[in-house]
């Protein structure tokens, strides 16, 4: 089996949120970048666990600079056996998806593993480009995934509920919570992924549709109205004759 | 034309659907355009009343293999619907349903995608849609121009109230082929009885400061006076107090309903990442330094044991004089 696990790199989960003066782009000045955790704790260990059972190679793929480099090598860490980079900047998820799905084409992997979304632009988007570029069934927000043979069984996230699914390899797939558990790579794990192959491989070019124009930053809060514990008439008054929301 | 892709998850329609057709019909008085509506599969009731939204036509192409949700299908009925129109906007419901597909439709019309948006910002004179989305998980918001001719965008739930701006119309049904399918369902799982969250417009959810899954049962009944949808906290689902489905958080789900009512959370930024887009935040906490304080907008500090059951007797009373 060959399993391909595309890894985004985000701000830390804490980091301060800021951008540059023309509000055109985060501001990661003196931020702490960590591996997306949906992708690391999800997607990536999942595909570790089912290459362990049935045998075959773990490719942790990302795009972006030579600066993500520390993030791809806790992938190997982890346990995947191999890692690509696609050289650019990850400017959107259109541009990010294209590379993806070039960069797969020729590989064949049996399972393309991502996280359910990235933890700083929440696009969520990325999967199902990739799998319409490769002409690939596409399950989201998998909660749980087995194999049965050449097929899989995948749970995914519903409103208010599960819907098992049965599709057959290969396919592109979201992870999410439930699909595995952490795992922290140990000793030998961080000195094996020091050798472990780590391909660069340039981007091919590709459209832009989508352009940022701002960001902001909410205003702040007012602060909070503390209530009497003793009054919950006064909390109910003010939701529903200041909040208008009862 | 501005085109819906209104969902309906077995066979039923969602809020999340009327919503998206009220969005669509705004956007299309806004470019000059109609709005038109399209249904996949089978519905219970008549499409047709998706007019009631704002949609001008509906669309049905209602081949029962559509009942099942297979991203690759929806893509390409859903792009071939788009072209037989002529669509310039196609607008899904940032649901499971959409962020599965949405991608997809993107790339097969060759399409700019902006999934999860708020609002449009405006409609420029060289032909780009500028719209709003929350991002870095509510902490920021940001403005993206879609330049491409068609355009793609996914509406988050609750951004806007469904409204009737329409009267019923005639459903019509489009002769498309639909390929073969690729995904098998073999079971679902969901839980009856209150809304699901993504949906929810109260929610109220609770943590560890319950002390005890057995003690649910003021948290219960303060969800049941209000109408709302129970959540909890993730140590709370981690432990199995409560069900995973109604963990709100990074990890968890995402809401933004309009009232949330936090009790004994303390309001770790992993939590308030799944819920500060909750128009309003209450925290009901016996700890005043609890963090949760700084995000909320009405704050009891007190017992919850006595306050919660306090503010469910003033809902009843406030309730009984409407």
């Amino acid at each position: 089996m060959k399993f391909l696990v595309c890894i985004s790199q985000t701000p830390d989960t804490t980091a301060r949120v800021a951008f540059t003066p023309d509000g055109k782009a985060y501001d990661g000045t003196g931020v702490t970048f960590i591996m997306n955790p949906y992708d690391e704790w999800y997607a990536l260990v999942r595909a570790c666990e089912l290459r362990e059972a049935l045998g075959g190679t773990v490719v942790a793929l990302n795009v972006g600079p030579a600066a993500n480099e520390t993030t791809i090598r806790k992938a190997l860490a982890i346990g995947a056996d191999e890692a690509v980079r696609i050289d650019a900047e990850p400017t959107s998820s259109a541009f990010t998806a294209r590379q993806i799905a070039e960069y797969a084409r020729a590989e064949n992997f049996d399972i393309i593993f991502l996280g359910k979304e990235t933890i700083d632009y929440n696009g969520a988007e990325v999967g199902a480009m990739v799998a319409e570029y490769l002409e690939l069934p596409y399950i989201a927000f998998a909660s749980k995934l087995d194999l049965e043979g050449t097929t899989a069984v995948v749970e995914r996230d519903i409103e208010g509920g599960v819907e098992a699914v049965e599709v057959a390899l290969p396919f592109v797939v979201s992870a999410a919570k439930g699909m595995a558990e952490q795992r922290i790579p140990n000793m030998r794990g961080i000195m094996m992924a020091r050798t472990k192959p780590l391909k660069v491989v340039p981007a091919v070019p590709a459209d832009e549709p989508v352009q940022v124009v701002k960001f902001t930053l909410p205003p702040p809060k007012a602060g909070v109205k503390l209530v009497n514990p003793e009054d919950m008439d006064e909390l109910v008054r003010l939701l529903h004759e200041e909040a208008k929301v009862l | 034309m501005v085109l819906v892709y209104a969902e309906s998850p077995r066979g039923q329609f969602k809020k999340a659907a009327f919503e998206a057709v009220t969005f669509g019909k705004k956007l299309a008085d806004q470019l000059g355009q109609s709005c038109a509506a399209v249904v996949l599969g089978n519905v219970q009731g008549d499409p047709g009343e998706l007019g009631r939204y704002g949609a001008s036509r509906v669309l049905q192409v209602a081949n029962e293999q559509l009942n099942t949700l297979d991203s690759q299908a929806y893509a390409q009925v859903l792009a071939e619907v788009a072209r037989q129109v002529g669509a310039t906007v196609v607008i899904l419901s940032h649901t499971s349903t959409g962020k599965t597909v949405a991608g997809r439709v993107a790339v097969r019309l060759n399409a700019g995608l902006v999934s999860g948006v708020s609002s449009v910002a405006s409609v420029e004179s060289n032909g780009a849609l500028v719209v709003r989305k929350s991002v870095f998980s509510g902490k920021a918001t940001a403005e993206y121009a879609i330049v491409s001719p068609v355009k793609v965008l996914s509406l988050m739930g609750n951004a806007i109230r469904p409204e009737a701006i329409g009267q019923p119309v005639a459903a019509e049904v489009l002769p498309v082929a639909v390929p073969a399918l690729r995904v098998r369902v073999r079971e679902v799982r969901t839980v009856e009885g209150r809304v699901p969250l993504p949906e929810a417009e109260i929610v109220v959810s609770a943590g560890r400061g319950m002390k005890d899954p057995s003690n649910w049962g003021i948290v219960e009944e303060l969800a049941d006076v209000l109408g709302a949808t129970t959540a909890c906290s993730r140590p709370v689902a981690d432990s199995h107090w409560r069900p995973h489905h109604e963990h709100v958080g990074q990890t968890g789900i995402a809401i933004r309903p309009n009232l949330y009512i936090a009790i004994g959370i303390s309001g770790a930024i992993q939590h308030l990442a799944g819920v500060n887009n909750s128009k309003v935040i209450v925290v009901i906490n016996k700890d005043p330094e609890a963090p949760f304080f700084k995000a909320a907008d009405y704050g009891v500090v007190g017992d919850l044991f006595e306050v919660v059951p306090r503010l469910t007797q003033a809902i009843r009373k406030f309730k009984a004089a409407q």
